[in-house]
Parts: C-alpha cells; sequence; structure tokens
C-alpha cells in the first residue's frame, strides 16, 4: 500500500523545521559564534564624511598599542593590486580608500589585533588628513553641469551619469497615448531601504600556507559566486578556496555583493598566516552594505473611457551611491523593472531609464525582491490607483477590467515577458470578499461622522521570480541555473546538498520534503547541507526569490534520476522487466500484482549489494535545473485603514493576503514567508527609510535612527490561498519569499490616500509617518521625496 | 600576550582586571575581566555560550537578551563587571538535556522563528513575561516584546508561540486550558 505523503513530511506538510533543534537551544553556528585557533580580530576604520580628498593617514601610533598585528590602508591593498575590487554590475569599487573618500562610511584603513577591543582602541589612533568636497547626495544634484565629478577614478567618465537604458516599443506606446481619452500621470519616490538583517555582516579568513587552502566562513547568500570572485579578485586558484556560508542570520539581499570587509580580512590572514575574523557593528552595516530602492519613478497611463489601458509610459532615475554595485543580472540595467504591470493586458509600453552616482553607500541590492521589482509593482498599483480615480472608477472594477484573464495564459507582455499561469479575478474577488468591501463606503461614511477617515487600499500583481533561464539571466557571466546532489545510503537513508543557501527560509526543511514526496523516503531520514563550497554542487545562491523555482526544481530532478535508477533494480530485484514496473510513494510493484512488491529502501540496499549485470553500483546522484522560464505567483493584498486627521496617526484595522504560488511544499513555511514580507512592506510604508543630509551624513546609521517595526506596531494579517500550479516547474511550485515585500507596500499607501484623497491629496511618498500624513490633509496638498532629516 | 577577550581567565599582562563571581545558567563562575568588557562579550566569547547573539549593539534589537536575575536585560550594554554576585540565564540555561522549556516547543510549534537570530533573546523576554503573567492576551504580548526586533517572521507567529507555551504551562500546572 502507498505511503501516507502527510505521515512522511511530503509535499503539502506543515512539517515542523528540523533547524529549528538547533535553534531554539541557542545551537545555531553563526559566523560569529566559529572560533579558530590563534584567530586575530579585525576592525575597520570608516570615513566620517561623504565626499573628500584624503590628504594623508598616519597610522604609526595604531601600530604602537600593545596587541596589534597589523594595519592596512590603501597603500596596502595598492601593492597587492587589491586596492579596487569589480562589482557585480561590471563597475569598480575602493576596497579601502586610496585616493578620496567618497561616502560616509567608506573603508579607509583596518586594524588586526588579538582582540575586537584593541583593534578599535587602535583604530581610533589612526589619524586622517581630508580635504572635502561638496557632497551630491541625490540624482538632481548629480545632474548639474557643475557638479563635482564622483568617479575621477574611471577613464572616459566626465560625468555623474551611469547609464540610459530603454525598453519597449516607444512607437506603439505613442500612437496609443493618441488614442487616449483620458491620460493619467503620476511622479514618486521610492525612498532608501536598508534589508538590515538582524546579523550583521562578516568573515573570518583562515589561509593556510602550508597546503596554499584558503578557507573563508563568510555571511554570504550566494557562496559559489563569492568562490568566483574571490578567485578573480585575489588570483587565487579556484580549488584552493573553500567559502563556507554557516547560519544566517537574514538576508534579505543583503549578504550577496563581496564587501570589502571580506576582501581585506583575506589579505590581513595570508599577510598574518592566522585566522582573522572581521564582525561589522550595525552602524558598519547600515552605513556600507546594500541598500535597496532609491529610485525616483514617474509615468502616465493612456486610457479609454470605458476604463481600458491602451498604454504606459515610464521613466526611472535611479541613485546608485558612489559605485555601481547592483547585485542584477548583466542584461538589465534597472533590473526587472520592465515586469512593471505584467499582471495587467496593457498592449503598449515604454520604459526608459538613467542611474546616476552619489556620495551615498553602494549596492542597489534586491531587497527581498527580483531586481527592482518592489519599485516596479510600488510605482504600478500607486499608478492604477490613481488612473481608477482619474476616470472615477471603482478601484476594484478598474483591475477587473484589466487585469489579464485566465483564459489569456500564456500572455506575452508590452515588455516582452511571458506570463503562463494565474487566476487573477479569482484572487481579487477572494480578497474584496475577506475584506468586507461591498460595505466600505458604508463604513467610511460612518466613520466619517466620528471624525475619523478609513481607507481602503488594493494592490494586485504578478512578479518575475526564480532567474534564469540562463539564455537571459547571468550575473558577471555566470549564467543563472542550479543544483542538488542526493546520495542515498544503503539503509535508505539520505543526504541532500543543492547550491541554494537558506537564511531562515528553511530550506533544510521543506527540500526534505521535495525528496520524500518524489521517492517516499520519509523526510526526517534525509539531511539537507549547503552553504559549504567544497561539499555541495555549484549554485547561484538564494536571494530574488529564487531557491524553489530553481534550487528546488533541481531537487525533484535529481531525485527522479535516483528513482530512475532504482527502478531497474527494483525490475532485477521482481525478475520482471522493467516495463512491467509500476511506482507508488515508497514503493515499486509488479503491475497486476500489487502484491509483490520492494521498497525504496529494499532498492537502495540492493544498490551497494544485489546489483543487475553492468549496472554500476551505488544510488547517488545531481541534478543541475536551468528553469524554462520565470515563475509567476499573484497576490492581491488588501488593506483597511483608520487615518486620524488631527494627528496624522493611521492605523491598520484589517489586512488581507491572498497568494497564489503554486503547490506549497509545507503552508507552514509558507505562510511564515509571508507575514514576515508583509512585515518588511509596512515597514517600508510607515517608518523604514534612510536619508542623508546635505553633508552627505547618514540619517539611519542605527536602530534609534533607522526605525524597524516591533511587535507592537506591526498589524495581524489574513492569509488566504489560491493555488495555480506552475506549467513548467516539476512540482508545479512558483517563488514565494518576496512577494509580499514587493506588493505589500502598496496596498498600504493606496488604503491612506483612499483615506485623505478627498481632501484633494493625489501622492504622499513613503514614508507614511504621521507628520506627513497629518500635513498631507491639512494642505489638501501631496507631500513628496524624502523627509529631508528625521524630525519625529 | 594571551588575550583577554579569548580567555576570560587570563589576563593580559598589566591590564587591569577586576574579578567578578556570578551565576551563569545555575552555575556558579568566578572570573577575572577587564572592566570595560561587555557581558554579552563574557558569555559568548569568554564562556562559549554563543546561543546569546549581539545584532545592533545599541541596546536597540534585544538579540542580546538575557534574564538577569529573572528579568530580561539586554547584555550588549551591560559590563561583565555589573553581573558581579548576580544571577544570570541564557538561552543554553533553558533546557535540561532531554526536556526542552515550552517556550522553545512553542516557538517550534507555531514556527516563531525563521533565521533563529533574535529567536534565544524573543524566547527569554517571552519566558520572563510567563512567569510574571501566566495568562497573557496578545497585547499583553505584543508589549512585552516590542524590545526584541525580528527582521523575518513578522511577530503574529511569534506571539501564537508563547499562547501555545502559556497553555502548556498552565496545563502542567493542572490550571485550564
Ligand atoms: S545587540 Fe543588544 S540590543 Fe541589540
Ligand atoms: S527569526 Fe530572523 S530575526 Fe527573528
Amino acid at each position: 500500500m502507498a505511503l501516507d505523503e502527510l505521515k512522511i513530511g511530503g509535499m503539502g506538510a506543515s512539517r515542523r523545521r528540523v533547524e529549528d533543534n538547533r535553534f531554539i537551544r541557542g545551537k545555531g553556528k553563526y559566523v560569529d559564534d566559529v572560533v579558530l585557533p590563534a584567530m586575530l580580530h579585525m576592525e575597520i576604520l570608516r570615513s566620517p564624511v561623504a565626499h573628500a580628498r584624503i590628504k594623508s593617514i598616519d597610522t604609526s601610533a595604531a601600530w604602537e598599542v600593545p596587541g596589534v598585528r597589523l594595519v592596512l590602508t590603501g597603500e596596502t591593498m595598492a601593492a597587492r593590486n587589491l586596492a579596487w575590487m569589480p562589482t557585480l554590475s561590471y563597475d569598480t569599487q575602493a576596497v579601502i580608500a586610496t585616493d578620496k573618500v567618497r561616502f560616509q562610511g567608506q573603508e579607509v584603513a583596518a586594524v588586526v589585533a588579538d582582540d575586537p577591543y584593541i583593534a578599535k582602541d587602535a583604530c581610533s589612533k589612526i589619524v586622517v588628513e581630508y580635504e572635502q568636497l561638496p557632497a551630491i547626495v541625490n540624482p538632481d544634484q548629480a545632474k548639474d553641469s557643475s557638479a563635482p565629478l564622483i568617479r575621477d577614478d574611471k577613464v572616459n567618465q566626465d560625468s555623474n551619469k551611469i547609464f540610459d537604458w530603454e525598453i519597449g516599443d516607444k512607437e506603439a506606446t505613442e500612437k496609443a497615448f493618441a488614442d487616449a481619452d483620458v491620460v493619467s500621470s503620476l511622479e514618486l519616490h521610492y525612498p532608501r531601504s536598508h534589508p538590515s538583517p538582524l546579523e550583521p555582516c562578516g568573515s573570518i579568513a583562515d589561509f593556510d600556507r602550508a597546503t596554499g587552502k584558503l578557507t573563508v566562513y563568510m555571511t554570504t547568500q550566494a557562496p559559489h559566486i563569492i568562490r568566483a570572485a574571490v578567485a578573480m579578485v585575489a588570483e587565487l586558484p579556484e580549488h584552493q578556496i573553500r567559502i563556507i556560508s554557516p547560519d544566517l542570520g537574514g538576508g534579505f539581499g543583503n549578504k550577496v555583493p563581496v564587501y570589502p570587509g571580506y576582501v581585506i580580512s583575506i589579505l590581513a590572514s595570508i599577510l598574518t598566516e592566522r585566522p582573522v575574523k572581521w564582525i561589522e557593528d550595525k552602524s558598519g552595516n547600515l552605513i556600507s552594505t546594500g541598500f535597496g530602492r532609491d529610485v525616483y519613478l514617474k509615468g502616465e497611463m493612456a486610457l479609454r473611457k470605458d476604463g481600458k489601458i491602451l498604454g504606459m509610459r515610464m521613466h526611472t532615475t535611479s541613485d546608485h551611491g558612489a559605485f555601481f554595485a547592483d547585485a542584477q543580472p548583466t542584461k538589465f540595467k534597472i533590473g526587472l523593472m520592465h515586469s512593471t504591470f505584467a499582471c495587467y493586458d496593457v498592449p503598449a509600453a515604454y520604459l526608459t531609464s538613467d542611474g546616476y552616482y552619489t556620495n551615498k553607500a553602494p549596492g542597489g541590492v534586491a531587497y527581498r525582491c527580483s531586481f527592482r521589482v518592489t519599485e516596479a509593482m510600488f510605482f504600478q498599483e500607486r499608478m492604477i490607483h490613481a488612473a481608477a480615480n482619474d476616470l472615477g472608477m471603482d478601484q476594484a472594477e478598474f483591475r477587473r477590467v484589466n487585469l489579464v484573464k485566465d483564459d489569456m495564459f500564456p500572455y506575452r507582455t508590452a515588455f516582452g515577458f511571458l506570463t503562463d499561469s494565474g487566476q487573477y479575478a479569482k484572487c481579487l474577488d477572494l480578497g474584496l470578499e475577506a475584506i468586507g468591501y461591498s460595505s466600505f463606503k458604508a463604513e467610511q461614511e460612518e466613520a466619517r461622522k466620528r471624525g475619523k477617515l478609513l481607507g481602503i487600499g488594493i494592490s494586485t500583481m504578478t512578479e518575475p521570480l526564480g532567474a534564469g533561464n540562463s539564455r537571459e539571466y547571468d550575473i558577471i557571466g555566470i549564467k543563472m541555473f542550479d543544483s542538488a546532489e542526493l546520495r542515498v545510503h544503503m539503509t535508505g537513508k539520505a543526504i541532500l546538498r543543492t547550491g541554494a543557501k537558506t537564511q531562515g527560509q528553511g530550506h533544510e526543511t521543506t527540500w526534505a520534503q521535495i525528496v520524500a514526496h518524489e521517492l517516499g523516503i520519509p523526510a526526517d531520514d534525509i539531511v539537507v547541507e549547503e552553504g559549504d563550497t567544497d561539499t555541495a554542487p555549484f549554485g547561484m545562491g538564494t536571494y530574488a526569490s529564487r531557491s524553489t523555482p530553481v534550487a528546488g526544481a533541481a531537487v525533484a530532478m535529481v531525485a527522479r534520476k535516483i528513482r530512475a535508477k532504482a527502478r531497474k533494480i527494483a525490475a532485477h530485484l521482481l525478475e520482471v522487466s522493467e516495463e512491467d514496473i509500476e511506482w507508488e510513494l515508497g514503493r515499486f510493484y509488479v503491475r497486476g500484482n500489487e502484491e509483490r512488491g520492494v521498497t525504496i529502501q529494499d532498492c537502495a540496499l540492493a544498490a551497494y549489494s544485489n546489483v543487475p549485470d553492468g549496472m554500476e553500483p551505488g544510488l547517488e546522484n545531481n541534478a543541475y535545473y536551468d528553469p524554462p522560464n520565470l515563475t509567476w505567483p499573484f497576490a492581491a493584498y488588501i488593506c483597511k485603514v483608520e487615518v486620524d486627521p488631527e494627528t496624522g496617526v493611521w492605523d491598520v484595522l484589517k489586512f488581507v493576503a491572498v497568494d497564489d504560488c503554486g503547490v506549497r511544499i509545507n503552508p507552514m513555511v509558507v505562510e511564515g514567508q509571508i507575514m514576515g514580507g508583509l512585515t518588511e512592506a509596512y515597514a517600508m510604508a510607515n517608518m523604514q527609510y534612510i536619508t542623508f543630509d546635505e553633508e552627505g551624513n547618514c540619517i539611519g546609521a542605527n536602530y534609534i535612527d533607522y526605525l524597524l517595526p516591533t511587535a507592537w506596531e506591526t498589524p495581524g494579517f489574513e492569509l488566504h490561498e489560491v493555488v495555480t500550479p506552475c506549467p513548467h516547474h516539476p512540482i508545479g511550485a512558483k517563488g514565494i519569499g518576496e512577494c509580499a515585500t514587493v506588493g505589500g507596500p502598496a496596498a498600504f499607501v493606496n488604503a491612506v490616500m483612499s483615506a485623505i484623497e478627498h481632501t484633494g491629496v493625489r501622492n504622499v511618498d513613503m514614508p507614511l509617518m504621521p507628520n506627513r500624513v497629518y500635513d498631507a490633509v491639512r494642505n489638501g496638498q501631496d507631500v513628496s521625496g524624502m523627509p529631508p532629516v528625521r524630525v519625529d | 600576550m594571551t588575550s583577554l577577550y579569548d580567555e576570560v581567565q587570563t589576563p593580559t599582562d598589566g591590564v587591569p582586571t577586576r574579578r567578578v563571581t556570578m551565576t551563569v545558567n545555575g552555575e556558579k563562575r568566578t572570573v577575572d575581566v577587564e572592566p570595560r568588557l561587555l557581558l554579552a562579550h563574557l558569555l559568548r566569547q569568554g564562556m562559549q555560550l554563543t546561543g546569546t547573539h549581539v545584532g545592533c549593539d545599541t541596546t536597540s534589537c534585544g538579540a542580546c537578551t538575557v534574564l538577569f536575575d529573572g528579568r530580561p536585560v539586554k547584555s550588549c550594554t551591560m559590563l561583565a563587571v555589573q553581573a558581579d554576585g548576580h544571577d544570570v540565564e541564557t538561552v543554553e540555561g533553558m533546557s535540561s538535556a532531554s526536556e526542552l522549556h515550552p517556550v522553545q516547543e512553542g516557538f517550534k510549534q507555531e514556527h516563531g522563528l525563521q533565521c533563529g537570530y533574535c529567536t534565544p533573546g524573543m524566547m527569554l523576554t517571552s519566558k520572563a513575561l510567563l512567569e510574571r503573567n501566566p495568562d497573557p492576551s496578545e497585547d499583553d504580548i505584543r508589549w512585552a516584546l516590542s524590545g526584541n526586533l525580528c527582521r523575518c517572521t513578522g511577530y503574529q507567529n511569534i506571539v501564537k508561540s508563547v499562547l501555545w507555551a502559556a497553555e502548556k504551562m498552565r496545563a502542567e500546572r493542572g490550571e485550564d486550558a
């Protein structure tokens, strides 16, 4: 009899997580928990100013501090050709500044000492003389012809512009606008934010002169990319480099890039011939590592009177900081911004983009995001909201008219993406019903009598998750596929390794469930390992919600290879031909004689003790998976708020999330991802942003200035599900990790706008802090751009 | 030169130290520490109790929370010498070899953690809450945990985890669930 899949922890089981067994006992092993014999400690001295020429650096007093082993400056690095390194966007980035500092927090020197207290002491003894230059803190300033040139280190760089980019059909779009009855427009800013995982970044480099082997423990979401990058930057042979990414205290895109601290710790270990640990503090993390967003977006929509969208055009201007270090596929300068409006039937579209250097930290990383889709979908849903209002149409009705219908798949978007599945209207209707949309107008009226403003905001979106395919997607030339390796032992237990790297998503639990589903081996009998480049197969790592779409698919495929071999062994054991063998979960049997069968465990034993003549022994294999397309989950997020016009404070009364991420491997884990993502969406809408003053001082350099929501403010979320399997994924799954962060913010903002737009306000830029909402309501005017400096 | 930091009991030549005695997870410990050493660092490096995490080092995130005479404190902003004569409990002290504390079980059952970095602090704060208030409301829990940040879970499941633990503890005491 076939096994009960839920009982063995297969697909669909809300299996409790195996990694929790160590985490709840405080036995996780994060980078800072690793202690190597004779280990030294490194501290980085960072620039206090945003833009300045370095006139001199005097490290002599630092060398004299007892316990100091090494002091590194740009000069030390330059002597080994390591002062600059390549970024993931084909630019260069300073490892330690030599000529100029280009943002506040940039690495200026490093000290290696017997303990971190001594290293910190010695850092404070380094004297740096700066000649300050005007700081450029936004693209408008960067564009100015009199602006100082930030990247005077680059030949042929004569302005602060990084790129111009365009996509779409300009002519067709112009025609759509010529035919329009109504043109709606919107302009907004998606503020700079920081992914800020609770654990900051760090590394322990351990170079063994005797063997020539470099081992680096590192907070990285993509250990194999790092191995390749280290091989290139440090000119070490790749087989002598071992990157180990142990437990990660969150990542959210922040732990994808290569940071100067990693490189400096590697050189420090080579020079001292001892392990060198570098753990940045929170300020170091917030001011110097990969931020997210910081894009100015404007666009127009061509509309017919009856509500049909005819076309849209859009322009983005992005602020990349001092080095173009976005971690994104090579071909696309502004990530997948052109996935905007993918869930709507928009016949013509055109997007132009430009990007600029500023004196701010580099690294527009995909913060819980597939390469700028967060900005794309936020603009989309704010634009849809504005357009419906301009037409005088109901928000839900306007969406219903324009959402791609179920029978239109596969659907080619105006920008060329191929969406392949979904039940958009069903998700929307489910969400509307759950929030009580039909009675909302009456409620709103009633609340106004009490002096309170009620609003409801909808955000519907599909987004492209799971890059590759490798034809379109690569990072620094490395194609975006992924891998899995499965070894089934003699007793039917197994070990699975993948090229992905969990940071809290629960791969150790869910990957085993896929194997259980494919082979009938109980999930508890399968151990999952990731993050060690010496043992894991090559992979592109975990970000952009690509683990389940790509590595998860590889897991299913390798299990199927194992099953195919086991089938041959089963035929041998049952003494029938392979064609006469049937499979049910966990067991092969003879067609027409169900009693006669062997389990997958029997086959595993035979693989090592009794293989048919001519067959290789063993039951191990690997699979590389290059997805034929992206996966396209859909979400309808609907939020109801109450705004107090006297204070500008808004409260979430109810939030409904309907997510269709295809087949759910572990519903408990999926829901955990959605709730975490919605919280980050709420944070973006409400409080979480990083701004800079005119001198380029980062306002948001600690958790006192950079506000993150606590359990107290964070609203509760009501989750619903719709399942439309992905047609090309082996188990029908789609990405989910970032959907809520991508689609969520617009639901909150649209809700607040819906509450206050009767006063004449059309847009309040995030963050919707009470003082900004209060000003908007009181003046009946838009509030745009960043608050210059925190006032609350 | 021996590092004060790595081996707390062997002070560096010439650096003044203070001898402190404290109870850590029920065990009496006497150590010589540099007066500026933070409690979080003594626990993590000196005593290898690495379940106490450091997230922000500015008293904001609560990853470093330990119970100090039964009350949650942020050990990143407390000097080790301040613990002299006091009782410190870390996550490693929550469970015995065979048995988990109900709060630990609750976090696993209700998926109250993802990356696990905030978890020790969250669990210790929750434990202290339940000792004070065995039947907390959702709001009581959210308020008690508002000094502990979590970037992964969105808190909803953490609240559920604490409710799960409260119920189990009441049942264990023979009270109505
Ligand atoms: S590390 Fe102590 S509160 Fe954040
Ligand atoms: S579980 Fe990651 S910070 Fe809370």
